[in-house]
């Protein structure tokens, strides 16, 4: 295959579907949540040794509502991408149906996150 | 359906790591399953709410949170049961962490030198995070 002029679009257009964007979501998730743990860690230490106003204001940017439905989202997600993972590795006979599993992964995921964005709107709308 | 042979399994570094990333994985539902119930054996139902029972479950620590109503619970709880659970809990959290995040950063760059330094700042960050968070559960 010759090299397009629009690689990025080619890289777009690139077939790997439901299942690269779940693996590309689970590496993002998985990011983020090393690092929003180690901001717990961190602030923890800063709140408990120090008493220093750095831990308090990091606890609170990581406490608001705001943050908590992208921190849902990325929790939620990793750890039912995770558990589909572990299916498929100790059955492998299940990657026949890996498409499937993959849907089924969304279908479960949606209500979950859908009620945790729900109770933290409504938590938003009463002011915080 | 085409077949390819595989090395078969041994006791490599990366096949430990994978092991262990889905036991650890596993092990941290267990784990915050397990802070749930016996949370609620030891009269959760009347010492904190549903938000802050969940955030018990799976940080059984109170100086991680400044809004929740942790810390008036922690006299009663913050006993040897409490720190083993949250020890076991951030080390496979750190751990299933930065291993992750050694993964990534080895598929970026492949073999080379560069990967050697690397693997070594990613392992000096997880000691770094592994001694601070016992500190924290130590001392509270």
């Amino acid at each position: 295959m010759a090299v397009s002029k629009n690689a990025w679009l080619t890289g777009l257009r690139y077939r790997g579907g439901d299942n690269m964007l779940v693996w590309m979501l689970h590496r993002i998730s998985g990011l983020a949540m090393v690092l929003f743990v180690g901001a717990h860690i961190l602030s923890s230490f800063f709140t408990q040794q120090l008493g220093s106003t750095w831990g308090i204001a990091l606890n609170t940017i990581y406490e608001s509502p705001y943050f908590q439905i992208f921190l849902y989202f990325f929790v939620i997600f990793h750890v039912i991408n995770g558990l589909r993972i572990i299916l498929l590795d100790f059955f492998p006979k299940l990657l026949e149906y890996q498409r499937e599993l993959t849907w089924l992964e969304w279908i479960i995921f949606i209500p979950i996150f859908g009620l945790s964005v729900f109770i933290t709107v409504i938590k938003i709308l009463n002011g915080g | 359906m085409r077949t390819r042979t595989v090395p078969q399994p041994a006791m490599s570094f990366e096949y430990t790591l994978w092991i262990f990333t889905r036991i650890s994985g596993l092990g941290m539902l267990g784990l915050g399953l397990i802070g749930f119930v016996t949370a609620l054996i030891m009269n959760a139902r009347n010492l904190l709410d549903m938000n802050t029972l969940l955030r018990w479950s799976f940080f059984p620590n109170p100086n991680h949170v400044v809004n929740s109503n942790i810390p008036d619970i922690s006299p009663g709880w913050s006993n040897a049961y409490w720190q083993v659970m949250e020890m076991l809990i951030v080390f496979f959290g750190i751990s299933h962490g930065f291993n992750g995040l050694r993964v990534i950063i080895e598929d970026f760059i492949g073999h080379s030198l560069w990967q050697t330094i690397l693997r070594g700042a990613v392992f000096l960050l997880w000691l770094f995070f592994l001694i601070i968070a016992v500190y924290v559960i130590l001392a509270s």
